[in-house]
This record gives C-alpha cells, sequence and structure tokens, in this order.
C-alpha cells in the first residue's frame, strides 16, 4: 500500500521532492489526471445521452462479427481478444520499467518492442471493426442498427461509438509513437549514459492509462 | 533541476518485484473473464437481470481500474501524499456522473410527457424487437402520469 511518510523525514524544508518522485513524472501523472477527465467527460456525456433515450441499439447485435468467420454471431468475442491484447501490452510495458529498474538495458529492448507490438496489432482490431461497421453502414451521423425494443435508433449510438473510440484509438496510436521513440533512445543508449531509466517509466504511466481507459470503454459500450 | 534525478536516484536500483505484475495480469484478466461469462450466461438464459448485471460491471470495472493505478501504474507503491493529490480530484467523479445521469433520466421522462412524437418514434418498430431485453417499462403517453 501507500508508503507512510517517515517519521522525521523532513520532506518539505527544501533540498528534496515532497513527493519522492522526479519533477516530470510527477507531471505525467497530472497530464493523466485531466485526460481522465477529458474521457471522463465524453463517457458521461455517453451516460447521459442514453439515459434520456427510450430506447438503445443492442450491443450484442452491433458488435457480434469476428474476422473470418463471416456473418456468424459472436458477440463480445472480438472485443475479449482487443482486451486481451491490450491488457498483455501493459504487462510487456511494466516488465520493460521493471528491467529498466534493474539496468538491464537488453531486457528493455525486448519488452519495448513486445509493447509497440502489442500497440500495433490492437489498433490493427480497431481498424478492422471500425472498416467492418462502415461497411454495415455505421459512421458518424448513420446509425443502421435499430433500437432494441425494434424503434428506429437516432444516430447518437454511432456518433459516440466513433467518437469514443476513434480518441481513445488516437491516445493508443501517439502512445505507440512515444514507445518507438523511447525504444530508439534506448537502442542509442541514451538511458544507460544517464543513470536510469526514468523515460521509460513516463511512457509506461501513458500506455497504462490508455489500458486504464479501455476498461472504462470496454463496459460503456460494449456491456451495459 | 537539481532535483532531476535526486529522488529516485536513491532506489534506482532496488528490485522492482515481477512477482506483483503478474499477479496483477491473472487478477485483471480473471476479472474480464467473469465479466465475459456473465454476458454470455445473461444472452443465453435471461438469468441475471440486466440491471443487476450492469451494477456487477461497474462495480467489476472499478476493481481493474484500481488494479491497474495500484500496480502497473505503480501509484500504490508511491507516498501518500502523492495519491492524495489524484484520488482526492478523482473524488469529482462521483458528483459528475450522479449529476449528468439523473439529467439524462429526467430529460427522457420530461420528453415522454411533453412530446407526443417522441413516444410515437418510440412505439414504431421498424424491426422485430431483436434484442434480449424487451424495454422494462413502455414509453408513457402523454397526459398520463
Amino acid at each position: 500500500m501507500a508508503q507512510a511518510i517517515p517519521a522525521g523525514t523532513k520532506w518539505w524544508s527544501g533540498g528534496k521532492s515532497p513527493f519522492n518522485v522526479e519533477y516530470g513524472k510527477l507531471m505525467m501523472w497530472y497530464f493523466l489526471m485531466s485526460d481522465a477527465f477529458t474521457f471522463g467527460a465524453f463517457l458521461i456525456s455517453y451516460g447521459t445521452i442514453r439515459m434520456s433515450s427510450n430506447s438503445w441499439p443492442d450491443p450484442n447485435e452491433a458488435f457480434r462479427a469476428f474476422p473470418g468467420m463471416g456473418s456468424m454471431h459472436l458477440p463480445l468475442v472480438f472485443v475479449s481478444l482487443m482486451t486481451f491484447i491490450l491488457i498483455m501490452s501493459s504487462v510487456t510495458m511494466v516488465l520493460a520499467v521493471a528491467a529498466g529498474h534493474a539496468g538491464d538495458r537488453k531486457k528493455v529492448t525486448f519488452y519495448m518492442i513486445l509493447t509497440i507490438i502489442g500497440g500495433l496489432a490492437f489498433l490493427s482490431c480497431q481498424a478492422w471493426e471500425w472498416t467492418h461497421l462502415f461497411g454495415e453502414g455505421a459512421w458518424w451521423g448513420r446509425n443502421p442498427f435499430p433500437n432494441i425494443n425494434g424503434s428506429k435508433a437516432s444516430t447518437n449510438f454511432s456518433n459516440f461509438f466513433f467518437t469514443i473510440t476513434g480518441f481513445h484509438g488516437f491516445h493508443v496510436f501517439s502512445g505507440v509513437c512515444i514507445n518507438i521513440i523511447m525504444l530508439i533512445k534506448n537502442l542509442r543508449g541514451d538511458f544507460e549514459k544517464r543513470g536510469h531509466y526514468l523515460m521509460i517509466e513516463k511512457a509506461g504511466l501513458y500506455w497504462h492509462f490508455v489500458d486504464l481507459v479501455w476498461v472504462f470503454v470496454f463496459t460503456c459500450f460494449y456491456l451495459l | 533541476m537539481s532535483n532531476q534525478a535526486t529522488p529516485t536516484h536513491d532506489n534506482a536500483h532496488t528490485t522492482f518485484d515481477t512477482k506483483p505484475i503478474w499477479r496483477t495480469f491473472w487478477v485483471l484478466l480473471g476479472i474480464t473473464l467473469v465479466e465475459l461469462a456473465l454476458a454470455t450466461i445473461h444472452l443465453k438464459t435471461q438469468f441475471p437481470p440486466k440491471y443487476v448485471l450492469n451494477g456487477v460491471y461497474l462495480i467489476l470495472t472499478c476493481a481493474k481500474a484500481f488494479y491497474i493505478i495500484a500496480e502497473f501504474m505503480h501509484l500504490g507503491h508511491e507516498l501518500k501524499n502523492l495519491v492524495m493529490t489524484l484520488a482526492l480530484p478523482a473524488c469529482l467523479f462521483i458528483w459528475f456522473i450522479i449529476a449528468f445521469v439523473s439529467d439524462g433520466n429526467s430529460y427522457r421522462e420530461l420528453r415522454n410527457r411533453y412530446d407526443p412524437y417522441q413516444v410515437q418514434q418510440n412505439n414504431t418498430k421498424i424491426a422485430p424487437a431483436g434484442g434480449e431485453e424487451a424495454p422494462a417499462t413502455p414509453a408513457q403517453k402523454p397526459g398520463e402520469q
């Protein structure tokens, strides 16, 4: 659990970082805090609009396809795969951070590569899903799925789906870019020269945040 | 820039235990599988009513979020003061969710009462009610309470 402050340590008397973290890492936390509010606003507006509708399309009908399975009815299977991929890449990221703590440059490289592959796999899955839904006639301003009670649905369903998963996907994309930059810096030996791998930790925080947001997107769009 | 490396430098080479990482991974995977199992059981048997399931999903989602933040993001091992500067603002979400979701609900009720077109749209079927759940309460007719 959270560390208690050791008695006798004067964190606030100068010369020390009161939170015992490096400046950049602290600021990454506060950035993620603000980003959480952005995503929160998106998801809560989705919840508000959904609450204000008498009926809503059934996610098990809209998201039931799996690549290569034709029109088989497989609700939740594909999105579970995406969730698994993202959790897995979060694990490899945290293993890269652990390797950084141990000062093991080769292991950092190895796990960063795995993390990047995971991120790219997730993005590919999302690209497939978007293409598939587009093929079904869904896009911003267009919604082919009827409400669960059989009445005609508004376009809110697809508008929110594409906006929020798109915003999340863009975060994944920038996370992959950051991870690639970290990998290059690690290959050049920048962190070894510097003596610590804090940059990997900061990139890791961002990457875990992307995973965290996905947990909420998954619940709000596919389960509820 | 003197504090650039000092604070974490002290423990830069302390070991970062990989055991909790894998434990967290199994917890996250387990929770996700439980969610999927519940959703599948509901699809086949309609058994746990949807509103019960929604509550369960929300609790499980918060549990997953807690594990990711505490273990993967390592916040559980930071100083308590730092944790509080993040946890206290996040409490705003509680108000945020309650306020906005109940606002949406109130808007729906008002429209069902005063907007006949909205009710008529909801009662016009364009497809067989395909879902697993029929709406618990059909929209009220205008004028009815």
